[in-house]
């Protein structure tokens, strides 16, 4: 016992084929619950600049559900939904609410009205001021808010783990690791999830550089004089 | 022009017919006399002039503007395009062929000045290339030298270079009329005299028809062929050409707003050119005036150099005649009919 290596090398070679599975599926389930919640978080936070009343109650519940530990809601979802994706993906996509809808409704409000006024006396129509000026310019924030959930979101897959086998992504093998007091399967799963997470970070980061070209020429302005 | 080729009208008159808005105030009552609120406003504009609303904030102008185009609707009257009643044409098409300037630009942040400069034309689908020439030709047309300024951001620019990229960007559809809203208000004095004085020499040539709306009577009686004097409550003061409106203010309103040195004002509005002359006397030493010297300027040299008088030069530079303190004065008593144009 006392021999044992930190890393087992002959153990991760003989996984690599598990461990990309594993990756692959953490990606998978990160990825459903990033695009479903965006997607729902979009219609809420459209909801709330709408009609401004409801946004503190939009806020309310995004908030309530953030503060339910991830643990205690999966194991609460298994007597309706079983050991199932759903019951993996139902708190993943809550979660994303509290990061994703202050970050769109904050996007969204940081168009000057001046360039809506613009906008709207130069002749483009609703339809065209929405598309062309108001989304693009609501990116930078849309995309933090990316960032965050994702970030956050692959470190919370790992927790689905304690609903199965099948699930959990590289979660499965920090789980495992510590039942079988491994070492090297919970360095695996645990500097894996990390990689990941930072993967989505950089590659977002990417994302919003090629997105919004003209951000990057103001810092740029900004340093030079 | 391209706008010559496509037989566009280059200029609109303009008619408010008893324009009215009214705004309820916080009580629910109507609120003629609320922020903004406009009281049965009527004046002409002829094809191809620049009338300025001017007036104290909160006396309606902007929002007479802003009828115009229809981003707020009037509550009773009607305003006249080239006869035409503004409401009864589709909302998107008459402002995309009405220019729009406002005193905070309101370029998009996240297209480049060539683009900004191209928005109503591409939306309203030209051809790549006709797109890029119309915008090398505006950007000339006020002074940005397109390979420089075609891929900049406007976070890369000045406030007198964006607002210089407003005006192109109002103009790229050649609309027969533009409504500019404060449009030099937000950059230092220096830069807005130099915006004003090539605005001008672009009028010439273009010869827009332009509602301008400004709070400064300065900036009015210079950039105005017609000025629309408003008061609190919406309500028209005075409306006329600049001199006449200094000459004889039509009430006690009027003449505070406009200053008690309108007699000053006035002169500034006149040149060494206009004035009829006696002739040189033969004295050297004299101080001497282009034509183009405001009898302001030509005032304030003879007061200084505590002479009598001064030689006008012609365009030639030749001696023209003999200016003096009491025809500069004189110069005051005389009503001139404006400068409108033909």
């Amino acid at each position: 016992m006392s021999s044992e290596p930190l890393v087992r090398w002959d153990w991760l070679f003989a996984h690599l084929g598990p461990i990309a599975d594993r990756m692959g599926q953490h990606l998978y389930l990160a990825g459903i619950a990033v695009g479903l919640g965006f997607a729902i978080s979009f219609a809420l936070a459209a909801v709330s600049i709408r009609r401004r009343r409801l946004y503190p109650f939009v806020t309310l519940l995004a908030t309530a559900a953030y503060t339910i530990p991830s643990f205690a809601l999966f194991a609460a979802l298994v007597p309706v939904t079983g050991l199932t994706v759903l019951t993996a993906e139902i708190p993943l996509v809550l979660y994303t609410f509290v990061l994703f809808v202050p970050n769109i409704v904050a996007g969204f409000d940081s168009v000057p009205w001046d360039v809506l006024d613009a906008a709207d006396g130069m002749g483009f129509t609703r339809g065209q001021r929405w598309w062309r000026v108001e989304l693009p310019l609501a990116v930078p924030l849309v995309v933090a808010g990316l960032r965050l959930a994702s970030v956050s979101t692959i470190g919370l897959v790992t927790v689905s783990a304690i609903l199965g086998d099948s699930l959990g992504g590289l979660g499965y093998y920090i789980l495992d690791g510590y039942h079988r007091h491994f070492t090297t399967e919970i360095l695996v799963g645990g500097l894996l999830s990390i990689a990941l997470a930072v993967f989505a970070d950089v590659a977002f980061v990417l994302l919003q550089r090629f997105l919004t070209p003209w951000a990057a020429r103001r810092t740029e302005k900004a340093r030079w004089t | 022009m391209t706008a010559a080729g496509r037989g566009h009208a280059r200029a609109a008159s303009l008619e408010f017919r008893g324009v009215t808005k009214r705004y309820r105030d916080a009580a629910g009552a109507d609120g003629a006399a609320a922020r903004g609120a406009v009281n049965d406003l009527s004046f002409e504009v002829p094809a191809g002039a620049i009338c300025v609303l001017v007036g104290p904030s909160g006396c309606g102008k902007t929002t007479s503007l802003k009828m115009v185009n229809r981003l707020i609707e009037p509550t009773a009257g009607e305003i006249l395009l080239d006869g035409a009643n503004v409401m009864t044409e589709d909302v998107t098409a008459l402002r995309r062929r009405i220019g729009y300037v406002i005193q905070q630009v309101g370029l998009f942040p996240h297209l480049t000045v060539g683009r900004n400069v191209a928005v109503i034309p591409a939306l309203v689908g030209w051809s790549e290339d006709r797109q890029q020439a119309r915008t090398d030709e505006l950007l000339s047309l006020v002074g940005l030298d397109p390979a420089q300024y075609r891929s900049r951001y406007p976070a890369q620019l000045s406030g007198g270079e964006r607002q210089r990229v407003g005006v192109a960007r109002a103009l790229a559809a050649d609309p027969p009329l533009m409504l500019m809203d404060e449009p030099f208000a937000a950059v230092d004095p220096i830069v807005r005299e130099r915006l004003q004085d090539e605005f001008l020499r672009l009028q010439r040539e273009l010869a827009k028809t332009i509602l301008f709306v400004t709070h400064d009577v300065d900036e009015a009686i210079k950039m105005g062929d017609l000025i629309a004097v408003m008061e609190e409550g919406g309500r028209l003061a005075q409306f006329g050409p600049p001199d006449q409106v200094l000459a004889h203010p039509a009430s006690d309103f009027v003449a505070r707003f406009v200053g008690a040195d309108r007699g000053l004002k006035r002169l500034s509005l006149v040149t060494i050119g206009d004035l009829k002359l006696e002739p040189a006397p033969d004295r050297p030493g004299l101080p001497a005036f282009r034509p183009e010297t405001s009898l302001r300027d030509a005032l304030s040299v003879l007061l200084v150099a505590d002479a009598r008088g001064g030689i006008a030069l012609d365009d030639a530079g030749r001696p023209r005649g003999f200016v003096t303190v009491d025809a500069i004065a004189s110069a005051l008593a005389e009503d001139r009919p404006g400068r409108l144009p033909a």
